[in-house]
């Protein structure tokens, strides 16, 4: 097994798929009355989180308390971060708690890379900067995978911001690994200019949504992200919403068994419609509750062995 | 403990239909010492305590038309050597649809050892629910407990070593019925 999560492409196909497959046992455990498992007795989790987060910290922190980890947050704000402490400085203080094993956000591309040079214990991205977010991609998958029954072959469509997407990259790479066909579609400002150097050689590129949803198993929407708003990257949000927002029309035409996806949290009426984001195909709401799931998993084969 | 040699010497205990009648003969004790095994749940233990539970249940069908309700209970999360190995893929937890609560529960395994995995068992048992009470049959007992456990039905006693290792295969997962002695010298 690995020992850190630091990129997607850090998993080969089959580790993703033990990862999965690890995850949906520990899915099972929500359905009991003891919902905690003794896995990481004694074992320290630290949650380093230098950007704000609902679902993944919360995620993480029920992910490492369902295992028994002792968990401690810190956030930058509150913290001596805000008195100017080093990214490393506090590393060290991790290290010297005894932390096994460190989640880290930070808006800083590449900065779980530079935290694994300088702590033992295992570190996990939890999304850095433009770059990865590696567990959403995994959970991505898992529920790809619990909906539709398999990976392999399926089609996968990422439409919005796909160049400043840390969501977006992590599952390229890991969806291209597993087998899945994924093209990226969006403004061509907001496309890599070289996409199979900054993805992967097999993903296809659309600026077209309404000639790749209809081809499409999985429809990833994107959060616009609004501070980046005033770049002009785009007309206007309305503009946006009607060439790259999935509304009922375009949802219409999407195939029987087609899911809508999106990582959260959402705009509801610029890349999505409401009425899509509560329909039986979005898969929102499973998404969240996977996503515990997935980081159990990843947290005990991290962490459970030598 | 170190494992035998792949090319030790091996003897074979127990093959095909001794091996049935040796679960013929537990799903018998059961159904009397649990007088027709009403109240009970089988659950069997991963990997090869899964099979052995379906069969000791059909037998038990077989002999007096009772259903006896079969789960599974992975016990690799309580295990008290999860940090001195490499981490291991998790087997399945499944329980029957009318849980386990206020039944008796009947754990089963293919070898009984140390008694470690059974300690385990009673673990992961605790978590999920509470049996009136909780009995365990093995394919074979090997002896060399190291804690206070013992089972209730016992396929076959087989005096070993501690140098050698016991290796029970089952048609549902290896292809063939066999309880195998490997290493020392018999």
């Amino acid at each position: 097994m690995i020992k850190h999560l630091r990129s997607a492409a850090d998993l080969d196909a089959a580790t993703a798929t033990l990862i999965l497959d690890t995850a949906a046992e520990m899915a099972a455990l929500s359905g009991r009355e003891v919902k905690k498992l003794p896995a990481l007795r004694g074992r320290t989790v630290v949650n380093l989180f230098y950007e704000d987060s609902t679902r993944t910290r919360i995620s993480f922190e029920a992910a490492a308390k369902r295992l028994s980890a002792d968990v401690i947050n810190f956030s930058a704000k509150g913290s001596s971060v805000s008195k100017g402490e080093s990214l490393k400085d506090t590393a060290l203080t991790l290290q010297a708690m005894g932390a096994d094993a460190v989640v880290i956000r930070h808006p800083a591309s590449g900065a779980p890379h530079r935290l694994a040079n300088w702590v033992e214990g295992s570190v996990v991205n939890a999304g850095d900067g433009t770059h990865e977010h590696p567990t959403q991609a995994l959970l991505d998958a898992y529920t790809m995978r619990s909906r539709l029954g398999r990976l392999d072959g399926l089609r996968v469509a990422i439409v919005g911001d796909v160049l400043h997407s840390r969501v977006a990259r992590s599952n390229v790479l890991l969806l291209t690994t597993l087998g899945a066909q994924v093209t990226v579609v969006g403004p061509p400002t907001l496309i890599p200019l070289n996409v199979a150097a900054a993805l992967s050689a097999s993903t296809k590129v659309s600026y077209d949504l309404d000639s790749v949803i209809p081809d499409s198993d999985v429809v990833m929407m994107l959060r616009v992200q609004t501070e980046r708003m005033q770049d002009s990257y785009f007309p206007s949000s309305r503009e946006y919403s009607r060439r790259y927002g999935l509304d009922l029309r375009r949802m219409k035409q999407m195939q029987e068994h087609a899911i809508v996806m999106h990582p959260g949290p959402m705009n509801r009426g610029m890349e999505i419609a409401p009425e899509v984001a509560d329909s039986p195909r979005s898969t929102i709401v499973e998404q969240v509750a996977n996503g515990v799931s997935v980081r159990m998993a990843v947290l005990y084969l991290l962490l459970g062995g030598k | 403990m170190a494992q035998p040699r792949a090319d030790a010497p091996s003897k074979i205990i127990l093959e095909g239909s001794d091996l049935s009648r040796v679960v013929d003969r537990i799903a018998h004790q059961i159904l009397e010492k649990t007088s027709g095994a009403t109240g009970t749940v089988l659950l069997g233990i991963p990997t090869r305590g899964v099979p052995l539970a379906h069969r000791l249940a059909a037998r038990i069908h077989a002999f007096e038309g009772v259903d006896v309700p079969v789960g599974s209970l992975d016990i690799t999360l309580y295990r008290d050597d999860l940090r001195l190995q490499a981490t291991r893929a998790l087997g399945k937890t499944e329980l029957p649809p009318g849980g386990i609560d206020g039944l008796r529960v009947i754990l089963v395994d293919d070898v009984l050892f140390s008694g470690r995995s059974v300690r385990a068992a009673l673990d992961a048992l605790k978590d999920l629910g509470r049996p009136s009470s909780v009995q365990l049959a093995v394919l074979v007992d090997r002896g060399h407990r190291q804690l206070p456990i013992r089972a209730d039905y016992v396929g076959k006693n087989i005096p070993t070593a501690l140098s050698e290792s016991v290796k029970v295969t089952l048609t549902e997962i290896d292809g063939a019925d066999e309880v195998k002695l490997i290493g020392g010298l018999q």
